[in-house]
């Protein structure tokens, strides 16, 4: 069966259920008795094993297979959750990353088998193995018990092992009471088979013409999402004979096995009441059965039966299940299309405008009303595009809690990540680019931020170093805070090491202020760490945070306070592609400046302007606003007379503002932002162009690197 | 002895097959540039454009003059004049803006005075031009190919496209 057409849907799962796996494991280290986790891991794990399988990637099915039984045993209760079980998962999870990784550069796991993994994660098993007495008991494996196919008749019908809740067990005695016949049923698919949903539906719908089905293992729905192995285990009543049924069940094709017998209640690991009393007849198992399994149930089972519902099939989606994201995927070409597709609509909605305005004609009512549906139409496709490209931040920072994990251990800090606002989204292409940033921003704070445990006992600060990620718009804006109570960044040093670095000369840094000594940090290769270790010190960070930021169109600052923390404000515009911009014309040509930048307007007379260091500024309402001449900057003769008026349009960065004076206003348009090309990439204060309606292009200002 | 006739035989044999098979060849656009004419490879070229209103980029080398729109996309334009050199560009109604495809820098526009004719030439016709050290910079011409009698540089775009970082 050829599955390359699967490998990319492949790889995104993979990358959720690890990314998940990684948060629930983490979970479950703090919390190690929580069934709610423990499930999630396990589903997760399955479902990973289960894609490795079928995509054929032997190696990775292997080790999780090796994981699932770890947590199969976790779930039943058979194994504690040890600090060493959890770094041997992580070891795991890491190594299926790697997989992961191989798979997509080359299509192919590698050969990397893991062994010592295997190795580690066996030998969880076996002392496990070993606290209980030398025969293994049926009841040890896992719920879904895909590691030993067909053999169980041996060993007790699987349907012994299936959860009962009290509702199927009063129906089960019912029946039985009634005289009906209660089977269990196991029925295992061949190998070979592609459709194994549908082969199950048919045998469900045979049984079901001679039987009512009571319960079934995994649920109907998991059956029907071809969630399950290759084998499934039914409990059902019936007035027919075993055989019959065995037999239609059998009828249906590429079925390997149907193996039925008829139920024992007290057989049944979870029908404790009687279990406990009753030493079964025929089989070993009964009497482990109320030893190690009926302890293990009690947490998992009473919020698995807490629903109502206790109808065939309802029981995997326990209410525990945390809700997952439903997604579409979309092809970012295809998304790119569509947008190209919003632009050109704009962009012939613009060129109507402008030759609306240019006519004049009589009796163009009509004309302008068509202006505004269009109008109207391509605000509401613009903004719901957006919306399809917009993911949550979450995709991004939920591999961060992990990470500040790890850096505790190698660290040897005891610290702790709070995270909010991880919903807030943003485009999908800042959001693929964020997350290194951030992952700097972070590691930073870890390392140099919070202060060793001695100092902070010092300076009465709690031992455990917080370090907080937060997130939220602002406006047209996302602002994502990393923010620590640490040590926070010492001016003073930072000063020294510049002049030792000789990046400013002692008497520059006289004159500077706190603040611009701390934006020193973001200079290439500036590094204050007094030691180099594997996290960070390198200098080669802060740099890199900054222009990749920039490079999105947006903005870090680093506000601090010695002795009590620091905080990293980095703000990202909500979307890249359309923008409302002012239009407005120097010496002649056109040019777009982004609404978002912008504060006011302003009418100043050419009297007004003052010199300060030379420099031109304005006083506008009892602040200094420093003047930039387009003009100038542009290369270009202005088209005004230096007596009449000066347009100046006030922008703000920051707490940074300036005027840009213009020669003339256009008015306020949305402009779909184009890339200049990579072959023009000198101009640092165009940060894009955008054609006009009449087939014009204007380029684009970038205020915030004007000023 | 024996070894030579086999030899021999075996070229024969080659050359008899080579002029059976088609020779190579290669498909040049023609531009003319002031008195001079250029051949463009024209598997990199994707349009060719009259010549438009180009909307000035500051603070960049002179040769680009830059951006037009190209439909819906904006793509930069140089002066392929002004990059070799030679005086400013005289827009006339023959002057065209052939639009290149580049695998690095991706689309980019050259203004050249005007397009003549589109040549096949068989890789025989093409001499190589080695790079002369001596004269210092860069060598826009990759090759000469002989077109009836005409000789036709043929440019080489990636010297031609090369950013200057003046």
């Amino acid at each position: 069966m050829d599955v390359s057409q699967y490998l990319e849907i492949f790889l995104d799962e993979t990358k959720e259920h690890l990314q998940s796996l990684n948060t629930q494991v983490l979970e479950l280290e703090s919390d190690p008795e929580n069934a709610d986790t423990i499930n999630e891991i396990f589903r997760a794990a399955h479902s990973l094993k289960g894609m490795a399988g079928t995509m054929g990637y032997k190696r990775m099915q292997t080790l999780t297979h090796d994981m699932e039984n770890v947590f199969s045993e976790v779930r039943n209760g058979n194994i504690k959750v040890t600090p060493d079980m959890i770094d041997v998962l992580f070891h795991c999870l890491d190594a299926l990353e790697e997989y992961n990784n191989n798979i997509q550069e080359t299509a192919d796991e590698g050969t990397n088998d893991n062994e010592p993994l295997i190795r580690q994660l066996n030998d969880i098993l076996k002392q496990n193995a070993a606290q209980e007495a030398e025969d293994v008991s049926p009841a040890k494996e896992p719920e879904k018990a895909d590691v030993d196919g067909g053999k169980k008749e041996s060993e007790g019908g699987k349907w012994d092992h299936i959860h009962l809740d009290e509702s199927q067990i009063r129906v089960i005695e019912e029946a039985q009471k009634q005289g009906k016949k209660v089977y269990g049923l196991n029925v295992v698919i061949q190998d070979s088979c592609i459709l194994k949903a549908a082969r199950a539906f048919l045998v469900f719908k045979a049984v079901e013409e001679r039987a009512e089905i009571i319960v079934s293992d995994p649920s109907a729905q998991d059956v029907e999402d071809e969630k399950f192995d290759k084998d499934f285990t039914l409990i059902i009543l019936s007035d027919a004979a075993l055989e019959e049924v065995v037999k239609a069940a059998e009828s249906v094709s590429e079925i390997a096995q149907v193996a039925g017998a008829p139920i024992m209640l007290e057989n049944n690991s979870f029908y404790h009441p009687v279990a406990q009393e009753t030493p079964a007849p025929q089989e070993k198992q009964a009497e482990e059965a109320p030893k190690q399994v009926a302890p293990a149930p009690a947490p998992v089972s009473p919020d698995k039966k807490s629903k109502p519902a206790g109808k065939a099939g309802e029981k995997k989606q326990a209410p525990g299940k945390p809700i997952v994201n439903r997604t579409v995927r979309v092809d970012i070409e295809k998304l790119d299309v569509l947008m190209n597709l919003v632009s050109e609509l704009i962009i012939a909605k613009n060129s109507l405008v402008s030759s609306a305005n240019q006519s004049h004609v009589e009796g163009s009512g009509g004309f302008n009303e068509q202006i505004e549906y269009l109008e109207s139409v391509t605000t509401n496709l613009h903004e719901s595009v957006m919306k399809v490209r917009m993911v949550p931040i979450e995709s991004v920072v939920n591999k961060f809690p992990r990470m500040i994990r790890d850096l505790s251990k190698t660290l040897d800090k005891k610290m702790e990540l709070f995270m909010s606002g991880e919903e807030t989204e943003l485009d999908r292409t800042v959001v693929d680019e964020i997350g290194d940033p951030l992952m700097h921003l972070l590691r930073n704070a870890a390392d140099h931020g919070l202060e060793s445990a001695e100092l902070r006992a010092q300076r009465g600060k709690p031992e455990v170093g917080s370090i907080y990620l937060d997130a939220y718009q602002d406006g047209n804006n996302v602002v994502i805070e990393v923010r620590d109570d640490g040590n926070g960044i010492d001016a003073e040093g930072v000063k020294n090491k510049a002049i030792e670095n000789k990046v400013v000369t002692p008497e520059q840094a006289a004159n500077m202020t706190d603040k611009e000594i701390v934006n020193l940090l973001f200079l290439p290769s500036f590094s204050t760490a007094k030691k180099v270790t594997d996290v960070s010190g390198r200098g080669v960070g802060l740099d890199v945070v900054r222009s990749k930021i920039e490079s999105l169109s947006g903005e870090v600052e680093v506000k601090s306070k010695l002795g009590v923390g620091s905080t990293w404000t980095i703000r990202l515009p909500l979307t890249l592609a359309i923008i409302q911009a002012l239009m407005v014309v120097v010496g002649g040509e056109k040019y777009a400046i982004s609404l978002g930048s912008i504060q006011t307007l302003e009418d100043i007379a050419p009297s007004d302007v003052k010199l300060v260091q030379n420099k031109e500024v304005i006083n506008l309402r009892g602040m200094v606003i420093p003047l930039i001449r387009l003009s100038k900057v542009l290369d270009i003769e202005s088209s005004r007379a230096p007596e009449e008026n000066l347009i100046v349009v006030i922008v703000k960065k920051g707490d940074k503002m300036a005027g840009l004076v213009i020669d003339e206003l256009i008015g306020q348009q949305e402009i779909v932002i184009k890339s200049l090309g990579k072959y023009i990439k000198q101009c640092k204060f165009i940060s894009g162009a955008t054609i006009l309606g009449d087939g014009e292009v204007a380029l684009i200002l970038d205020a915030n690197a004007l000023i | 002895m024996e070894q030579v006739s086999t030899k021999n035989q075996e070229y024969v044999q080659e050359t008899e097959t080579d002029s059976k098979m088609p020779v190579e060849t290669i498909q040049y656009i023609v531009i003319r540039l002031g008195k001079e004419q250029y051949g463009i490879d024209i598997r990199n070229v994707d349009n060719i454009v009259r010549m438009q209103h180009i909307t000035r980029v500051p603070k960049v080398p002179s040769y680009l003059k830059g951006v037009i729109n190209l439909r819906g996309e904006v793509i930069p334009v140089m002066s392929l004049r002004l990059k070799m050199g030679l005086e400013t560009d005289e827009i006339t109604r023959a002057t065209r803006i052939i639009i290149l495809k580049l695998e690095q820098q991706g689309n980019v526009g050259i203004i050249v005075d005007e397009v003549k004719e589109v040549v096949t030439l068989e890789v025989t016709d093409i001499e190589k031009v080695s790079y002369d050290s001596k004269e210092g910079r860069t060598n826009f011409i990759n090759g000469v190919g002989k077109h009836q009698g005409e000789l036709i540089s043929l440019l080489e775009l990636g010297a031609v496209t090369l950013e200057e970082n003046a």
